[in-house]
């Protein structure tokens, strides 16, 4: 595959605070990749600097083999759908996605087939006269998606373009970002904090966290192994606890020896451990591998959440089975669902239940989607 | 209990607006019938047209280079009142507009700091202002002074169109550049971006982008300016030496010379020309905003 964008020791601050510390990415040529991590990550910055809105304190943007550090964002073969849309609001849905084709002095007749082109893709044919304001939210960001698209660009730049509309639209608009980037080849790059988002709609994911790319993967990559507890515990649930590579494909730890199917760590190496929940099956205490008491239990439909206190360490486990609360189970967890990380500085810092309640990690998304 | 409450807010609202309704009645109603009466109406008091036709008929002879010549008084006042007024709006809006642009783009501090600027010497009173600009203005005045400083002039000034236009540009500026810039500041940062983003240079941003969408700031700012200027009557007196005789001072003339009948016709024919022209204008601009 060719390598369309490349980013190489890319730092930014903002006001004395680093923003993005030397970023290295690669992007390749009809790829959907995705920038994900919280907000402050640095990931709408990294998408304005390939866009031409910022500028990078160090390091180079190579685009095609040139680099265009200091070229405007006229100037660049890439487009932007930008957040809150930035439609012309004088101009009707027609007006809007022409506009960059008029800035090109395209043809008159060339001009009315590529737009009409571009409104049947993004499925608006017969809205070409309607004002835009007039438009619901779902339309405006076809017509921005259409406007972005037009001109042809090798990339196109989204940023959290899904974040302002509600979840069955958001759902369908996945789906059809998907398909439209499958359609057109055109190269995606897509910011936003969802991790369930980035999953199902990228090629590439690209998890980032304090300035810093922590993971760079498919998203099975960054599902099934990921870097570091940071990473384990931003995509999906995880247990993450401490243990002790005792040799290849034998770690300890929560007091037990376990069979893994990871290797290439030093004798005794300090680890982090990673299970997802879906991967410990219960059974009877006698046969368990680990022994704990169920502190909660929550029903969600598909299975049970319910939280083992195991010698103090509260894990989550998602179960069909129906246990109680104060039952004595015992775990069972099969060598590859144990998943093995080096330590890192966000060792300790996630994967433990104790503080754990639904209703607070509500509170916490409501807090990061009101805030972009 | 909606509806209750809906009923009771509309009472509130109703009450809170009494004195503002009260004031409009007596002070801008009132008298604007009393103009209207005034002008279709003779020192008795009967209908006339008489006002109305003068002012679009009454003739005098003037002087020009010599050669006698029959002109239409009034219609020559109220053009030479729309040439000057025409071009100091101009001048404000070649000026107000890039300033406004430049004002609105800066850091929220420096944008307080220079609106602040802009409308200090609009605390300072009309008169005052004015009689600063004869003392500058004149022919020994500190403009001159400074020219001859550097080698330049004198430049005789006052007394012409020049210091006439330079008064009203200086009086009503602010008013040209706060409503823009109002409409300016409010515009998304993301429009310039996008339009950045989709291909135009910064030029086309300016022509694309940012003046369709300040059209509303332009056009009032055009509204704020061109109106009082059109009908000032003191800034020719004092800039002009009274040589300019503006459609303002015809009023005053008038009133002074204690012929009411004839000043209220005169305003009552400026008062519809200028209700035209502004019904003209906020038409293209609701033609715009639909268009939006």
């Amino acid at each position: 595959m060719k390598k369309i964008i490349e980013l190489k020791n890319i730092s930014k601050s903002f006001d004395g605070e680093l923003v993005l510390d030397k970023i290295n990415l690669d992007i390749y040529d009809n790829e959907f990749l995705t920038l994900l991590g919280p907000s402050g990550c640095g990931k709408t910055t990294t998408l304005r600097l390939i866009g031409g809105f910022e500028s990078a304190d160090e390091g180079d943007i190579i685009f095609m083999g040139e680099n265009i550090n200091d070229l405007p964002p006229y100037k660049r073969n890439v487009n932007t759908v930008f957040q809150r849309y930035a439609l012309f609001p004088h101009l009707n849905v027609y007006e809007n996605v022409a506009f960059p084709l008029r800035e090109k002095r395209v043809g008159k007749s060339e001009i009315d087939s590529r737009v009409r082109e571009m409104l049947s893709l993004v499925a608006l044919t017969g809205f070409e006269q309607r004002s835009v304001t007039s438009l619901s939210g779902g339309q405006q960001q076809r017509v921005a998606i259409a406007r972005a698209l037009v001109s042809s660009p090798k990339v196109l730049l989204l940023d959290e373009p899904l974040a302002a509309l509600d979840l069955k639209l958001r759902k369908d608009m996945q789906q059809e970002l998907k398909k439209i980037q499958k359609a057109t080849g055109i190269t995606f790059v897509f910011v936003t904090h969802d991790q369930e988002e980035a999953l199902s709609m990228s090629d590439t994911v690209v998890v980032m966290s304090e300035g810093r790319i922590q993971q760079i993967g498919t998203p099975i990559d960054i599902y099934n192994e990921p870097e570091n507890a940071f990473v384990a515990d931003f995509i999906g649930e995880s247990n993450i606890v401490d243990g002790i590579m005792l040799e290849d494909r034998r770690v300890a730890f929560s007091g037990h020896v376990f069979d893994c199917v990871d290797a290439g760590f030093k004798k005794k190496e300090p680890v982090d451990v990673v299970v997802r929940p879906e991967d410990v099956d219960i059974v009877s205490e006698e046969k368990g591998m680990l022994k704990g008491v169920v502190t909660s239990v929550t029903f969600l439909g598909v299975h049970y959440e319910i939280i083992v206190d195991i010698n103090g360490f509260k894990w989550m486990i998602q179960t069909t089975d129906f246990v109680d609360v104060d039952e004595h189970i015992g775990l069972y967890i099969e060598p590859d669902a144990i998943h093995i990380m080096k330590k890192s500085q966000y060792s300790g810092m996630f994967g433990d239940y104790s503080s754990f309640s639904n209703e607070l990690d509500e509170l916490s998304d409501a807090e990061s989607e009101s805030d972009e | 209990m909606k509806n209750a409450s809906k009923a009771r807010g509309s009472l509130v609202q109703r009450l809170t607006l009494a004195p503002y309704s009260l004031w409009a009645l007596l002070f801008i109603l009132v008298p604007l019938i009393f103009v209207a009466y005034y002008a279709f109406t003779d020192s008795d008091f009967n209908f006339t047209f008489d006002n109305i036709s003068r002012f679009f008929t009454a003739t005098s002879s003037i002087n020009d280079g010599g050669m006698e010549k029959e002109v239409h008084t009034y219609l020559l006042i109220f053009a030479r009142s729309l040439k000057l007024a025409v071009i100091s709006t101009f001048i404000c809006l070649l000026m107000g507009y890039p300033a406004a642009y430049i004002i609105s783009r800066a850091s929220p501090r420096t944008q307080k700091i220079m609106i602040t600027l802009i409308m200090i010497p609009m605390w300072m009173n009309f008169l005052i202002r004015t009689y600063a600009w004869m003392t500058i203005l004149q022919d020994t005045g500190i403009l001159n002074s400074l020219l001859g400083l550097i080698g330049l002039g004198p430049v005789h000034i006052i007394g012409t169109e020049a210091a006439v236009v330079i008064g009203m540009v200086y009086d009503y500026f602010p008013y040209m550049i706060l409503p823009i810039y109002s409409v300016m500041a409010k515009m998304d940062a993301k429009l310039i971006e996008a339009a950045r983003d989709l291909g135009c240079n910064s030029a086309g941003v300016l022509r694309r982008v940012v003046w369709p969408l300040s059209l509303p700031g332009v056009i009032s700012g055009i509204t704020m300016v061109l109106i009082p200027s059109i009908s000032t009557f003191y800034i020719s007196q004092k800039l002009g030496n009274g040589k300019f005789y503006l459609i303002g001072d015809a009023i005053e003339g008038q009133y002074v010379a204690n012929n009411l009948h004839f000043a209220a016709a005169i305003a009552f024919i400026l008062m519809v020309i200028l209700l035209f022209g502004m019904a003209l204008m906020q038409r293209y601009a609701g033609k715009k905003a639909v268009a939006a």
